[in-house]
């Protein structure tokens, strides 16, 4: 070992939540006269879409109850709740305080929501795994979840869908991954904002693959591979942030990424991009398969812009902690579909007076 | 500001509304949910906090329509009497059409929004019901 912080810790519990509503694409083309083949260009089947009673803190919830169950740890014992989205319930009034408080982890804890696009969850992985390693917290809990806006009518509204993530991370010992490194990349990039009081973000069209996806991502991989002297084919499987079902693959071929390594962690074409979720659902879908000895490329991307790149190795603890809760495609079987009024009606695209 | 949720009662309500926690009575072994001061069978004020199980068995429900102001986005708002071990309590269930239920079907808690505060007040959070998810019997 050579002693870096991240080696100190590893992943105890993960969990997913996918809500049950799920939203062809074919209707989204329909209402709007998009072209058919639109939805096909970006990777897209369809999207999931959270019911009316449903919001970023409720599939927080779920999904950090699912990692909870599986850590199988004292909630008391969670010493940070970080809570990553851009789907606040509340501008002001921290959601990780009702999560945290729900689950029975307050209130000797610390908790609070960050904001970076869709990479937010990200950075509080990365600050947990420095939290656990310093010995400040012994565990501590991200949770990334959204339910993501996109102006109805404009692109966007394809892939912007709803899920949800969460991770207890802690000691190396009893961990079912422990991580090897981390490495983050931040430039000030405006690819996509939402300005105060705005309820839709906007985008700059092509400006969000090469500048800000791209460049993002490979240079936080790369980085990674050069601090841990490690190749792209030492790994078995990459889960890149998944805006739609193409840029993953083609970041993928561009870092000389077989496309069958991709595909096991690729959610977004079924279920849309989940935002804070996306990247780290992949990572989940892939726990919820992977063999103790597995190598796992993550790296997640929010846009403004920046992406952390982290190599994960599976234990044996992940066989015994797996059946635990629900995994990705049992959320995954579990579908209804809607058609884009009844999408509109849950999602609050309606203007009604409360 | 004149407000339709009262921001005590969503405070001091969050221990049932998101864990299900209830109160036993140790006089006469009555559960009671929501928990009570005093125990409305025996009168005892000798009661303790229990937690109640998260899953169990929808005993009966009621589709309604005509749904109270602020409820419309999700009618028909759908009431299930659940039993959860020795106790039944009353809760919306969600993520179910009318056709979907059953009595005697397997339930489980979630944590849903049960009535926010029009568009500035607050969001009151809480338990409801679904039906058991495939693959959730891996849960505890
Ligand atoms: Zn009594």
């Amino acid at each position: 070992m050579e002693g870096r912080p991240e080696e100190k810790t590893g992943i105890h519990g993960w969990g997913v939540y996918v809500p049950r509503y799920r939203l062809p694409m074919s209707e989204i083309a329909r209402v709007w006269g998009w072209a058919p083949e639109q939805a096909s260009g970006l990777g897209m089947k369809e999207k999931a879409v959270a019911g009316p009673d449903e919001d970023s803190v409720t599939m927080g919830y779920e999904a950090a109850r699912n990692a909870l169950r599986r850590a199988s740890i004292e909630a008391s014992r969670v010493g940070a709740v970080f809570f990553g989205t851009e789907s606040k319930p509340y501008a002001v009034k921290p959601s990780a305080t009702i999560i945290a408080e729900a689950l029975g982890i307050t209130p000797a804890t610390m908790a609070s929501d960050l904001e970076f696009a869709c990479r937010a969850a990200s950075e509080g992985l990365r600050a947990l795994i420095g939290m656990v390693a310093s010995g400040l917290i012994e565990y501590g809990l991200v949770v990334g979840s959204d339910t993501a806006q996109a102006n109805p009518g404009d692109v966007l509204e394809f892939t912007a869908s709803s899920g949800a993530v969460a991770y207890i991370i802690g000691p190396r010992e009893g961990a079912v991954a422990h991580f090897e490194g981390s490495y983050t990349y931040v430039t000030d990039t405006p690819d996509f904002w939402r300005r105060a009081h705005q309820p839709y973000p906007l985008h700059g069209e092509g400006f969000t693959g090469e500048p800000a996806y791209f460049h993002h991502i490979e240079n936080a991989v790369k980085g990674l591979l050069a601090e841990l002297g490690l190749k792209p084919s030492d790994f078995d499987y990459a889960v890149f942030h998944q805006p739609n079902g193409k840029f993953p693959l083609r970041i993928a071929r561009r870092l000389g990424i077989p496309k069958e390594k991709v595909l096991p962690g690729l959610v977004t074409p079924v279920i849309g991009n989940t935002y804070n979720a996306s990247a780290l659902l992949g990572l989940a879908r892939v726990l919820d398969i992977a063999k103790p000895g597995d190598r796992i490329l993550v790296a997640p991307f929010g846009s403004g812009a920046g992406s952390d790149a982290y190599s994960i190795v599976v234990t044996d603890a992940i066989e015994e902690r797996r059946g635990l809760a629900p995994l990705f495609d049992d959320y995954l079987e579990r579908r209804k579909e809607i058609d884009y009024a009844t999408y509109a009606k849950f999602r609050g695209i309606l203007n009604v007076i409360k | 500001m004149s407000m339709d949720l009262s921001v005590p009662e969503t405070w001091r309500v969050k221990g049932p509304l998101y864990r299900l926690e209830a109160a036993r009575c140790k006089t006469c072994g009555r559960i009671h949910y929501p928990p009570m001061p005093a125990c409305p069978y025996c009168g005892s004020r000798d009661l303790e906090r229990v937690t109640l199980p998260s899953e169990g068995v929808l005993e009966s429900y009621s589709v309604v329509y005509a749904v109270p102001e602020g409820s419309r986005h999700k009618a028909p708002v759908l009431l299930g009497l659940v039993r959860l071990g020795r106790v039944r309590v009353v809760a919306e269930i969600t993520d179910a059409d009318p056709s979907e239920l059953r009595t005697g079907m397997e339930v489980e808690a979630v944590l849903r929004r049960i009535r926010s505060d029009r568009e500035a007040g607050i969001i009151r959070y809480g338990v409801m019901f679904r039906p058991k998810l495939k693959g959730g019997s891996r849960g505890g």
